[in-house]
C-alpha cells in the first residue's frame, strides 16, 4: 500500500512539473513577445531591447523557464508588469481568503451532499428520489451567477439578512468574516452539493447490483443497513473522488462567485490580470491554481487506496 | 407523439418545445425582434411596459431585443465551439483507438496532462495572452473541450475496435479512415450524441462565464453573459434586469440537459451489456 501511494505522489509531482511547462508554453507562443505587448506599437528598438533585459527576455526559452520554476520554488514570482509589485505578496492574501471561502462552502456541501444521495439511494424509484433528481439535474444546469443574483434578490434585498456585497479585509474577526462570507458559501454549496449527490446516488446504486449484496438481502438484512454496512464501504472510493473533484471545481468556480459579490480572492486578481494582460502575474496565479488543483486530485487518490477494503490486508 | 422512435417524458417534452423555441429565435432574431440591436428606446432600467415587455437595459435598450440578440450570439459561438471540438476529440479519439500502440500512449498522455488544469485557468492564461476574440474564444474552449470528448471517443472507439466486423474490415485492407468512418462512427452515434447535448451546454455556460467576467464576447455585441455582467448593478436597487439574460441561459440549458437525461434513460434500458449486470 505504502508503494502505492509513494507512486501517487510521484505522479502528481510529475503532473505538476508537466503543467508548469504547459503553462510557460503558453505564455511563450505570443507573436512577438511580452516586451512588445506591453510597450504597444510605438516603442523605440533602444526601449524594448533595455525592457527585454529588465524582463530577461534575452535569455533562451528553456533558461527563463528553468529561472523561473527555481524561482516559483523558492516563492518568488517575480513582479508585476503593471504596478511593478512583488506578486508573491499580492497572492498569498488572496489564496488564503479564496481558500477560506471554498473551505466554508465545503464544510456545508460535503456532509449535506453525501447525506442526501445515500438517502436518495435508500428511497431509489420513490416519489422523493424522482424529485430529488429534477432539482439536482436543474441545479447543475444553472449557470453560477444565476444562482448567485437570485440568492442576493431573495436573502439580500428582499429580507436584508446578509450583504450582497462580502467585504473582507485583514484581521477581521472570525465571526463576521463568516457573516460576509455565507452568501457566496451558500451559492457555492447549491452548485456542487447537486454534483455530488448525484455521483453518491449512482455509485451506491451501482454497488446495490452486484452479488454480494443480493446475498446481503437474502440473508434478510434491511435496505437501509445494507447500504450503510455493506454498500457503502465499496462505494466509498467513487464518491471520495467525485468530492475531491468537485471541491477542484469549488476553488476555480470560485472565480465567477468572487467576481458577483466582489470578493477580494485569487480568481478577481487572475481576472484583472488577464484584462490587462499582465503576463507575470497570470503565470503565477495559473501555477497557484493548477497547484491546489493537482494536490486536491492527488489527496483523493491517497485516500481512495486508503479505504479501499480490498487493499487493506497484505497479500 | 414520438420524437427518435420514443415516447419523450414530460420534463422531456419540456426541454423539446423550449429548444425548439431557442432555436427559432436564434435563427430568425432580426425579423423578430422589436427594435434594432442597440437602438436606444427607453431610459437607464426601465420598469417593463407594453411597448419594452421586459423594460430596458443599462443604456436604455429594450431588453427583450437585446436578449434575443445576445441568445443568437452566444448559441452561435457555443454551436461552433462544440462542433469544432467534437471534430477535433473524435478524430483523435477513433485514430487512437483504432492505430493503438504509440499513437495512442501519446494522445492518452496529452490529455491527462491537459485535463490535469482546469479549463477554466487555462482559458484565461490563453485570453490573457492573445487577448479576447471570437475566433480566440472558439478555438481556445475548442480545444480545452476536445479533451473531454477524446475520452469518450477512445472508450468507444477501444470497444468497437474488437468486433469481428472491424477486424473483417482491417483484413479486406480498408484503410484507417474507411474503418473510422463506416464502421466506427455508425455504431458510436448514440453515446455521441447525448454527449453533445452535455458538452454544449457545458461549453454554454463556460462562454457565458468568460463574458459575464468580461473576457468573453466584447460589446457592442449582445451576449446572455456580458449583459448580466453590464446590468449586475440594478441588482443593488432591488431590479431585475440582470435575471432576465441570466434565466434565459439558464431556461435553455436546463432543457438541453432535460432532453439529454431523457434520451440516456433510453439508452441505459436493458440491451445486451446492461442486461448482464
Amino acid at each position: 500500500m505504502a508503494k502505492l501511494i509513494l507512486n501517487r505522489l510521484l505522479l502528481g509531482v510529475l503532473t505538476l512539473f508537466a503543467v508548469s511547462v504547459l503553462i510557460f508554453i503558453c505564455t511563450q507562443i505570443l507573436p512577438g513577445d511580452v516586451a512588445s505587448a506591453v510597450l504597444g506599437q510605438g516603442a523605440t528598438p533602444e526601449a524594448l531591447k533595455v525592457f527585454r533585459k529588465e524582463l530577461g527576455l534575452d535569455l533562451p526559452a528553456w533558461q527563463r523557464y528553468v529561472n523561473w520554476l527555481t524561482g516559483a520554488l523558492h516563492g518568488n514570482l517575480g513582479v508585476a508588469l503593471t504596478n511593478k509589485r512583488v506578486i508573491i505578496d499580492e497572492i498569498a492574501p488572496r489564496l488564503a481568503n479564496t481558500l477560506f471561502l471554498a473551505g466554508y462552502a465545503a464544510a456545508i456541501a460535503i456532509p449535506l451532499a453525501v447525506g442526501l444521495g445515500i438517502l436518495q439511494a435508500i428511497n431509489e424509484g420513490k416519489l422523493v428520489d424522482k424529485l430529488a433528481n429534477l432539482i439536482t439535474l436543474t441545479a447543475i444546469s444553472l449557470p453560477e451567477f444565476f444562482i448567485a443574483y437570485l440568492l442576493i434578490i431573495f436573502l439580500a434585498v428582499d429580507v436584508e439578512w446578509f450583504p450582497s456585497l462580502s467585504t473582507v479585509y485583514k484581521d477581521m474577526p472570525w465571526a463576521e468574516r463568516l457573516y460576509q462570507t455565507t452568501l457566496p458559501a451558500i451559492t457555492l454549496t447549491l452548485l456542487v452539493a447537486a454534483h455530488m449527490q448525484r455521483m453518491t446516488r449512482s455509485s451506491v446504486l451501482s454497488v446495490m447490483s452486484t452479488p454480494y449484496i443480493e446475498m446481503a438481502f437474502l440473508k434478510g438484512a434491511r435496505r437501509g443497513r445494507v447500504i450503510v454496512r455493506h454498500a457503502l464501504p465499496n462505494a466509498a472510493a467513487p464518491i471520495i473522488t467525485v468530492v475531491a473533484l468537485n471541491l477542484a471545481y469549488l476553488v476555480v468556480g470560485v472565480v465567477v462567485i468572487e467576481a458577483v459579490f466582489v470578493y477580494p480572492g485569487l480568481g478577481q486578481l487572475m481576472v484583472d490580470a488577464v484584462s490587462k494582460r499582465d503576463v507575470p502575474v497570470i503565470q503565477a496565479c495559473g501555477l497557484v491554481f493548477a497547484m491546489v488543483f493537482v494536490s486536491l486530485n492527488t489527496l483523493a487518490d491517497i485516500l481512495v487506496i486508503l479505504v479501499n477494503p480490498r487493499l487493506r490486508h497484505k497479500r | 407523439m414520438k420524437v427518435f422512435g420514443h415516447k419523450p417524458t414530460l420534463s422531456a417534452w419540456f426541454g423539446l418545445v423550449v429548444m425548439a423555441l431557442f432555436i427559432f429565435i436564434a435563427v430568425f432574431t432580426p425579423w423578430l425582434a422589436p427594435y434594432g440591436e442597440s437602438q436606444n428606446v427607453g431610459g437607464t432600467w426601465d420598469e417593463p411596459s407594453m411597448a419594452m415587455l421586459l423594460g430596458a437595459d443599462q443604456i436604455g435598450r429594450d431588453m427583450l431585443t437585446r436578449i434575443m440578440y445576445g441568445a443568437r450570439m452566444t448559441i452561435g459561438v457555443a454551436l461552433a465551439i462544440t462542433l469544432l471540438s467534437f471534430l477535433i476529440g473524435i478524430v483523435e479519439g477513433f485514430v487512437s483507438a483504432v492505430v493503438g500502440g504509440w499513437v495512442d500512449v501519446f494522445f492518452t498522455r496529452y490529455v491527462d496532462v491537459m485535463l490535469s488544469i482546469p479549463g477554466l485557468i487555462f482559458a484565461l492564461i490563453i485570453l490573457g495572452v492573445f487577448g479576447s476574440s471570437i475566433p480566440v474564444l472558439i478555438l481556445t474552449i475548442a480545444v480545452l473541450d476536445s479533451n473531454r470528448v477524446f475520452r469518450l471517443a477512445r472508450a468507444l472507439g477501444m470497444n468497437l475496435t474488437v468486433m469481428e466486423y472491424v477486424e473483417a474490415a482491417r483484413l479486406r485492407g480498408e484503410g484507417l479512415w474507411w474503418i473510422i468512418r463506416r464502421e466506427i462512427l455508425p455504431n458510436a452515434w448514440a453515446p455521441l450524441v447525448s454527449e453533445f447535448g452535455l458538452r454544449f451546454c457545458f461549453n454554454f455556460l463556460f462562454i457565458a462565464g468568460l463574458s459575464f467576467l468580461g473576457l468573453g464576447i466584447q460589446p457592442p455585441y449582445a451576449d446572455l453573459g456580458g449583459m448580466v455582467r453590464e446590468n449586475a448593478a440594478a441588482i443593488n436597487f432591488g431590479m431585475m434586469a440582470p435575471i432576465y439574460p441570466a434565466t434565459a441561459i439558464a431556461l435553455l440549458t436546463v432543457s438541453v440537459n432535460l432532453v439529454v437525461d431523457w434520451m440516456l434513460s433510453i439508452d441505459a434500458r436493458p440491451s445486451g451489456a446492461q442486461a448482464e449486470l
